[in-house]
């Protein structure tokens, strides 16, 4: 590869990356504030604040949908949090038979919809009464978010020694002060970045809401599908900004968490 | 704990294989049967579904590494505004799958904003006239939307690696006086490839059982799989229940094949990618 050659591709590279993170927002912006932006226009003629108040309005179900989001995502995020740590600490620091085919089935349902899964407990969860109910959502979540919480605490875990708690036990420390002035400091990080990302899986979860809340548990995601049916555009791009506003703002915040994507450090 | 851990998970795929092996009450099944493994295996509209959720994923699979790889190659290059491009890089990592099959829409429907493009450079000149990449024959948007999402995801897998990599070996390799291609093709390619490679397989095992953006950008018929799956699970013919459970089974069986030889691929790689990289898919 020759020098021009090699500029080219950069330059074409670098326009490409600038458009993949500005073209899907900046498309959904001009959508939000657009009026009546028809074929073929390649600009919105005049603007308009109409989708926006629609979407804040309380006749739109936006608000009540917000709240019903938040608040599975929130539960959703201690759950799994608590039952996490306990599975992570236990993955990180003993060698048992069967680990390998233990991360296996954590991995499996972070990868894929466990849709297997949600299916077969439905029939089970219509016998208690969860289907149609925030309850039952709030479990299913749990699904996917415990295994993906418990590997990335086992991540943290793996990092502590230890030896830091026998130390602060051998000097007379209780339980609960190693846990709380040695181990939980150092986990700190850790437990914000995972809890932070159990959030985002639940709020942006789809399917599972879906098949167990059966259209009566109504989350920002479903009301996306239902206004994205009805072909109103800009009603659609404002809910969706709404969806994202909060998944960027973290990844922005957390991405530095992830050390698969520091690479800051050359041995690490 | 573990076992309080999994009990949903594991728990729930016991019942679904059991409702799928002929326990389903709700019909009067209760015999063992694998009647609905037949019909998964058997009926043109499951067949139709495996070779389009095949190839779809394959496909926008393969177009994701590529253009990935090549991503991440030229952002190693751009040294002094790297921390910029990474930035970037991020941004559509963020958006959820169902944001970026509105976006799609947005784009590349029949009257989006590729088809004014292709008016305002006199291509065509009424929308009926632009082939829409929104529910289409091919699955256009759908690969469409996937690419957005996976260019960067691999792009940025690879890009931590040959960061860690460095330029030591290509140095090296210039100081022997190795031309620029051959630098490429016999130390950053090898060096990179398993990280290009097991970044695919991850892309991969999503794709395949992937739900949103099928549901949003797909036809009714042929529909990918695990569409396929929760169209017959929520039918109001509860005959049609076993059946969805049996193929999501399938699928699950499928992807476990693939996450495990992601796994042992993993396990023999230096300085691997980290599971917690999945949610970002």
């Amino acid at each position: 590869m020759n020098g021009s050659i090699r500029k080219l591709r950069n330059l074409t590279a670098g326009l490409g990356i600038a458009g993949l993170a500005t073209v899907p927002l900046g498309l959904l912006l001009l959508w939000s504030f657009a009026r009546g932006w028809y074929w073929p226009a390649l600009l919105p003629r005049s603007w308009s604040l109409r989708a926006w108040e629609y979407v804040f309005s309380s006749s739109s179900g936006v608000g009540t949908g917000l709240v019903t989001s938040l608040g599975i995502a929130l539960i959703v995020t201690l759950v799994a949090v608590g039952m996490a740590l306990p599975a992570a600490r236990a993955l990180a620091w003993h060698d048992f038979p069967g680990k390998s085919g233990v991360l296996l089935l954590l991995l499996l349902p972070v990868l894929s919809p466990p849709l297997a899964a949600a299916m077969g407990v439905h029939a089970l969860f219509v016998r208690y009464g969860l289907t149609d109910s925030v309850a039952g959502v709030v479990l299913v979540h749990l699904i996917p978010t415990v295994p993906y919480t418990t590997l990335m605490l086992a991540g943290s875990f793996a990092r502590f020694d230890p030896d830091y708690e026998a130390q602060a036990r051998t000097l007379g420390a209780s339980t609960f002060a190693v846990w709380r002035t040695v181990t939980l400091p150092f986990l700190a990080p850790g437990i914000a970045a995972a809890a932070v990302f159990a959030f985002l899986i639940s709020w942006s979860q789809y399917l599972l809401t879906l098949l167990i809340g059966g259209g009566q548990v109504i989350t920002l995601p479903v009301l996306l599908v239902a206004f994205q049916r009805s072909g109103d555009e800009s009603v659609t791009a404002a809910l969706t900004l709404v969806l994202v506003a909060p998944t960027i703002l973290v990844f922005l915040v957390a991405s530095r968490f992830l050390r698969g994507f520091s690479g800051q450090h050359k041995n690490g | 704990m573990l076992s309080v851990v999994g009990g949903l998970f594991v728990g729930g795929l016991v019942l679904a294989l059991a409702q799928s092996l002929g326990y389903f009450p709700a019909t009067g099944e209760t015999a063992f049967s694998l009647v609905h493994y037949r019909t998964v295996c058997s009926d043109p509209e499951f067949r139709s579904a495996f070779l389009l959720t095949f190839v779809l994923a394959a496909v926008a699979t393969m177009l994701s590494a590529v253009l990935g790889f090549a991503v991440a190659l030229a952002v190693r290059d751009l040294r002094w505004l790297q921390p910029v491009w990474r930035t970037l890089l991020q941004i559509p990592l963020a958006l959820p799958h169902l944001a970026m099959a509105v976006v799609v829409i947005n784009l590349a429907s029949s009257s989006g904003l590729l088809a004014r493009l292709a008016f305002a450079c006199g291509l065509v000149h009424s929308p009926a006239e632009f082939p829409s990449l929104v529910n289409d024959r091919y699955g256009a948007g759908i690969v469409l939307s996937y690419c957005l999402k996976e260019i960067p995801f691999i792009a940025l897998m690879t890009l931590a690696l040959l960061v860690r990599i460095g330029d030591d070996f290509d140095m090296v390799a210039q100081t022997l006086g190795a031309s620029s291609w051959q630098r490429f093709r016999h130390v950053t390619l090898p060096l990179a490839a398993p990280a290009v490679l097991s970044a695919s397989l991850m892309v991969f095992a999503f794709l395949f059982g992937a739900f949103e953006v099928p549901f949003l950008l797909g036809r009714t018929y042929p529909a990918m799989l695990a569409v396929v799956a929760q169209q017959k699970f929520m039918n109001a013919d509860l005959a049609q229940r076993p059946v969805a459970i049996a193929l999501s089974v399938v699928i699950s069986l499928i992807t476990s094949v693939l996450v495990w030889l992601y796994l042992r691929m993993a396990q023999r790689m230096v300085g691997g990618n980290n599971p917690e990289s999945f949610l970002l898919l």
